[in-house]
């Protein structure tokens, strides 16, 4: 069953173009991971499927429903993380659970066990405004679960989040996929989402500029992989070697090269289709001791589609204002 | 169909018991409790001092002064108390998260204004009925059916005056987008309808020198909660000798006292609707 689907959704605020065209589909037990920049339209897009704002064109189903905020049906069975909330600072944190909860019709015990899965056992207690950023995360991770809902819309969820609490969410995460859960997680933080994600949709000034499966953005985008290999020997001599060989493999592709690294080791770059072809050149030889292989990453991918979003002058501007910013 | 109304009557209750126990725990109830306390057993005991003596004076007497003094009070308690109710929420972004929970705008209105207005009714019944008390059981002058009369009219009376601006401060807060602007919006709505009304009136009518009809400013005054409330609780005694300033004309008003308090009941009603109205148009 598709829970969300986004089609030809246009938003427009006076004058200002937040949202522009975008089609997508979450299905049950998929986790759609929405990347890009600041501005790019990922908060106007979740917001247009929480049913808070109202598209300018184009249609938008949740769970086979027309999203509004009336719309109790859908309501019921959604959690969301806003990407910045305070809660109430002057009650405790299982306070302000009970309250949420009270409103979703959950009960106390409920409650107890989403604050002690999140690891908020020990703070309950005491009063949100001593909270850490991280602890008032979890808090507002463990409301985003009342009710065990079928679709949750996670903005930032692992902003203010040590590497353990955030190994911690990604397993609730997968959890809650294996399930049937569907889930929408919007990140600034690309390394570590990769792996709990089953596609992802990469925003540009409001356009989408990729959509699909990790796989299918990887062979769009081309971009090479990377193959690191180490030889008992003097590089030199097996440097030409291997040039030749990828040469042969791929033809002359300028960004296909291989590189020195060091006395022992060189750095190849080289398509996907040619990988295996390099790859078995490589370990034919007779010196190689070590070779490592490296796939782009989503963050690779992420800003090969930013690239082509920016004119190179434009980043030059944006660079220059962060440095201002930053001194 | 009934279990779905009484469903979204206990959601009401939800918030409104939040709201109320925050008054209880920042201290709010008390606060307004102890002050109409401590200010109507102090004006009832040194109210004749001017005129040379200390103790308890006549009912009417302070019961006259209480409304005048009080008139300015409640109106600035009930918009501080509540003119962040919805700005405030919008911005620790908990008013985002509140509409993606199965809560209707009307249900978390109507909830915030049942909780502020019971923090509003407690402290009122509590602070002026303990000086009642006192009142009545140590000043020789009075017979406790007249305090209870008396004092009964004042505290209802005055927890509509409270509701008024509770409502009033709503239309505020569901309206503009920083809390600092609301802050500065409810003190200029203060002004206006405890002081500048007032003097507008007086001006208009030293302006006129007198040739203004005393029904048309009579009119003109039901026009304002504050001088609606002064005059229900004028009323109770023979008005025109305690009545002073604007009200001293409005002694023509033929409303009565159940007249003025449905005009105060208006002046809850009616500004709660357009905040709702507000509330409904506001993105959030």
């Amino acid at each position: 069953m598709n829970m969300i689907e986004l089609q030809g959704v246009h938003k427009q605020f006076d004058g200002v173009h937040a949202v522009n065209g975008i089609s997508l589909v979450v299905q049950e037990g998929e986790v759609l991971g929405l990347f890009g920049h600041n501005g790019a339209g990922k908060t106007t897009t979740m917001k247009l499927i929480l049913g808070l704002l109202k598209p300018s064109s184009g249609t938008i189903s949740v769970m086979g429903e027309s999203p509004a905020e009336n719309n109790k049906v859908i309501k019921r069975s959604l959690g969301y993380l806003p990407e910045n909330v305070s809660f109430y600072p002057q009650l405790t944190g299982r306070e302000v659970l009970y309250y949420f909860g009270k409103l979703k019709g959950v009960s106390k015990k409920q409650c107890d066990l989403l604050i002690e899965r999140v690891g908020l056992g020990h703070a309950c207690l005491r009063k949100v405004k001593t909270y850490s950023k991280g602890m008032k995360q979890r808090l507002g991770l463990a409301q985003a679960l009342l009710g065990e809902p079928r679709l949750l819309l996670l903005d930032e969820p692992t902003g203010g989040l040590d590497p353990v609490a955030t190994v911690d969410f990604y397993q609730v995460v997968d959890e809650l996929k294996h399930k049937g859960c569907a889930v929408v997680l919007c990140s600034h933080v690309l390394p570590g989402v990769e792996k709990h994600i089953s596609k992802a949709a990469i925003l540009g000034k409001g356009c989408l500029v990729a959509y699909g499966a990790l796989d299918e953005l990887r062979d769009q985008a081309r971009l090479p992989i990377r193959l690191n290999a180490t030889f008992s020997q003097g590089r030199d001599q097996q440097f030409s070697v291997m040039e030749s060989a990828i040469k042969s493999a791929q033809g002359d592709q300028p960004h296909f090269q291989v590189k020195k690294v060091n006395a022992q080791s060189i750095e190849c770059a080289v398509s996907s289709e040619n990988k295996l072809s390099v790859l078995k050149q490589l370990s034919a030889h007779d010196h190689l001791t070590d070779m490592e292989m490296h796939m782009p990453s989503l963050e690779q991918i992420y800003l090969h589609f930013n690239q082509s979003l920016f004119s190179s002058d434009e980043r030059l501007k944006n660079t220059s204002t962060e440095g201002l910013r930053s001194h | 169909m009934n279990s779905k109304f009484f469903h979204s009557l206990y959601l009401v209750s939800v918030v409104a018991e939040k709201e109320f126990k925050d008054g209880v725990r920042n201290r709010w109830v008390v606060a307004i409790t102890l002050m109409f306390s401590l200010l109507s057993i102090g004006l009832s005991y040194f109210g004749a001092a001017a005129s040379g003596m200390v103790g308890f004076t006549s009912i009417s007497t302070t019961v006259v002064s209480l409304a005048s003094l009080a008139v300015f009070i409640i109106p600035l308690i009930a918009l501080m108390l509540s003119f962040d109710a919805i700005v405030g929420e919008d911005e620790s972004g908990t008013l985002l998260l509140l509409m993606t929970y199965p809560l209707s705008r009307l249900q978390l209105l109507l909830g915030k204004f049942l909780g502020h207005g019971a923090i509003m009714a407690v402290a009122t019944v509590l602070g002026f009925g303990s000086a009642a008390l006192v009142i009545a059981v140590f000043s020789p002058l009075t017979a406790v059916s007249d305090v209870v009369e008396h004092f009964s009219l004042f505290i209802v009376s005055a927890i509509l005056l409270g509701w008024v601006f509770v409502a009033l401060a709503y239309c505020v807060s569901a309206w503009v987008s920083e809390k600092s602007k609301a802050a500065g919006i409810v003190l200029v709505i203060w002004m206006l309808f405890v002081v500048v009304f007032d003097l507008a009136l007086l001006a208009l009518l030293v302006g006129y020198e007198g040739r203004l009809d005393e029904r048309v400013v009579s009119t003109i005054i039901l026009f304002n909660p504050a001088d609606a409330f002064r005059l229900l609780n004028l009323m109770g005694f023979d008005g025109r000798q305690v009545a002073s300033g604007v009200l001293s004309v409005a002694g023509g008003a033929k409303v009565g006292i159940m007249g003025l308090m449905s005009i105060l009941f208006a002046w809850v009603v009616v500004p709660f609707l357009i905040s709702y109205r507000l509330f409904l148009k506001r993105v959030v």
